[in-house]
């Protein structure tokens, strides 16, 4: 795929989250925080990064894989893939009803182009991920595995059984981000549960680890990317830590756990697009 | 629809079952000090929160950790605490199944395991949530008591009778709201089966959400002159063996009925207190071994054929077979 401009991503990006909203909007139900916050991370690895076709095959051969392990932040994945052509647009409005391939949380089971893996129990996506990236060292195939969790999500004890399992065996063709938004269900994740030094712990694991400061500034969020893949093939797995802010876009959603998992009324939603500028044409 | 029949349960009020359990909580902890509870990032969708509010220092939030939590339940129980575990049922059961095997069956700890947004009825967030398995894994669990209550003041009811009962608990409920038609002023004694309906054609066994369900059918098929008998089973394990037999001897047929696979749920242990002691025709209303869904709780139920038509079908099936 061609690869957009920084100015082309933000333009998708504005659109992107029209999108997230119109569709959590339409079924009252569904997760806009974190996708919001998510949005740069997605339009740039789509639309930039991944080398990918959207003339989808489960195996994936010789492309680049992206995993979601935190599958909650689904609405954000399904536009970005259905933007990057995997497929219709219209079918956005299916989400979360019933007889739709666009499931609460990603799911295989209807064939929904692009999704290779059901996510939606949390701290599973990384050690599938690290699988895929075997997989390919067996091959020889070139491609890169990438993965996304969210930080709550940290407190399973698999990532770090997956964290440990990694380094040890050398997987250097992948990138997982973690979306260090600081929020989960429950409250703020320092109040939760905390997480203390993630840097630390990661490297102690013996990742190569990187920090994206800005993780809703498109420009940013593509140099950690682009960094992130020169660290490749050293030994090492990649780990990228991914500020952003839960409800970024929208003025009354952003920083705030209130809004992980629930839907804006109509008048909230006409107040949020009103803050975003259609860019793509809404679907 | 409903509103025009005659059923003999009636509903002014609607409520979810995970309310019921959060208020059935914080009762158990106001009358015993022992109590204590815990929970994995889901205090508001388990409804914990006034007992975290009233009892803070017997409160723990774990985290997304519910491999953890269910040890320190077994653990906390050791020195005399009654640990209340309170996560989604998919992560209350396959997520832990053998740290609950291991420190809690094996061991005869006395944890109570509660669920909540268990089955099809949880919704839009679909399969991966749905689980429509736990009941079979935890029955299939020695020392497990299983029990899936119907309505609010049922799980209400249930919670606290489970904080003075001694062993390990699976409770299971719910996240939609769901018409209130028992009493508030419930016994709740574990393993009795509750005969809500008399009748003399077939007997409808239901649990969960679908006791509604069978209070509708019941109605229905009085319509069509056939005479059901409904009757509750809130505990799935210990089975009320002696209640199915007797109510099987009296109609010769039956139908189970629940929001769970047909492997490993009510209709399984149903069917096997029968073929042991008294083989009648049974009929199934549950989900033909498949994954759910996104849906609305209605939609669902009707597509995977779990509502009170699917119920009348099956009994007329049964008696058929009579
Ligand atoms: C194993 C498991 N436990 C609990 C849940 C319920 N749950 C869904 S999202 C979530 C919070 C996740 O926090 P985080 O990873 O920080 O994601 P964010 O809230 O930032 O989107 C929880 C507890 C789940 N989906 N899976
Ligand atoms: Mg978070």
């Amino acid at each position: 795929m061609e690869k957009l401009s920084t100015e082309q991503l933000k333009k998708t990006a504005s659109q992107v989250r029209r999108d997230i909203l119109r569709m959590v909007h339409e079924v009252q139900s569904g997760h806009p925080g974190a996708s919001l916050g998510c949005t740069e991370f997605f339009v740039a690895l789509y639309f930039n990064q991944l080398n990918h076709n959207n003339d989808f095959k489960i195996e994936g051969k010789g492309e680049d894989l992206f995993f979601l392990s935190n599958g909650h932040i689904s609405p954000v994945w399904y536009s970005v893939l259905a933007r990057s052509g995997y497929f219709d647009t219209a079918e956005l409005k299916t989400f979360r009803k019933i007889n739709s391939r666009l499931q609460g949380h990603p799911a295989t089971e209807e064939g929904l182009p692009g999704i290779r893996i059901a996510s939606g129990s949390l701290g599973q996506g990384l050690s599938v991920a690290i699988g895929a990236a075997q997989a390919k060292k067996i091959d020889g195939d070139e491609g890169v595995v990438y993965a996304l969790m969210g930080d709550g999500e940290q407190q399973e004890g698999q990532i770090w059984e997956a964290a440990m399992y990694a380094p040890h065996h050398k997987v250097d063709n992948l990138i997982a981000t973690i979306d260090f938004n600081g929020q989960q269900i429950d409250g703020p994740t320092n109040v939760v549960m905390n997480l203390n030094d993630l840097k630390a712990k990661w490297e102690a694991f013996g990742w190569e680890v990187i920090d994206t400061l800005k993780g809703n500034d498109m420009e940013s969020v593509l140099a950690g990317l682009e960094y992130a893949r020169t660290l490749l093939g050293k030994g090492k797995p990649v780990l990228n830590l991914l500020h952003t802010e839960m409800g970024y876009g929208v003025d009354f959603m952003v920083g705030t756990h209130k809004w992980h998992g629930i839907a804006p009324s109509d008048e909230q939603l006409e107040n949020a697009l009103g803050q975003l500028e259609e860019t793509l044409g809404d679907y | 629809m409903e509103k025009t029949l005659d059923t003999k349960f009636t509903y002014t009020e609607k409520s979810d079952t995970r309310s019921g359990f959060g208020d059935g909580l914080l009762e158990a902890g106001r009358k015993n000090p022992n109590v204590v509870g815990l929970c994995a990032d889901l205090i508001g969708s388990l409804k914990m929160g006034a007992f975290q509010k009233e009892f803070p220092e017997r409160f723990f939030q774990v985290g997304i950790a519910e491999a953890n939590m269910m040890g320190l339940a077994a653990g906390m129980s050791i020195n005399g605490k009654i640990p209340f575990t309170g996560t989604f049922a998919n992560f209350s059961t396959g997520r832990v199944y053998d740290q609950i095997r291991q420190s809690i069956a094996y061991s005869e700890k006395n944890v109570k395991i509660c669920a909540s947004h268990a089955g099809l009825t949880l919704g839009e967030d679909g399969a991966t949530h749905q689980i429509l398995e736990d009941l079979g894994m935890m029955k299939m669990l020695p020392n497990m008591t299983v029990i899936n209550p119907c309505d609010y003041n049922q799980t209400k009811a249930a919670t606290m009778a489970i904080a003075e009962h001694h062993g390990p608990v699976y409770l299971r409920f719910g996240r939609p709201k769901w018409p209130i038609f028992t009493p508030s002023d419930q016994k709740f004694e574990i393993g009795k089966a509750w005969k809500m309906i008399e009748g003399t054609d077939v007997t409808i066994f239901a649990t969960g959400h679908l006791v509604w369900e069978a209070v509708v059918a019941e109605a229905k098929l009085r319509e069509e002159g056939i005479s059901a008998e409904v009757i509750n089973i809130h505990t799935i394990k210990p089975l009320d063996t002696e209640a199915i037999l007797q109510s099987v001897a009296k109609t010769g047929c039956c139908v189970t009925a629940e929001e769970h696979q047909y492997n490993g749920g009510l209709g399984d242990s149903v069917a096997q207190t029968l073929v042991r002691n008294n083989p009648a025709p049974q009929e199934f209303v549950g989900v033909d071994d498949s994954f759910g869904e996104s849906g609305t709780p209605t939609d669902l139920l009707e597509k995977y054929g779990l509502n009170a038509d699917n119920i009348v079908k099956a009994a007329k099936k049964a008696i058929g077979r009579k």
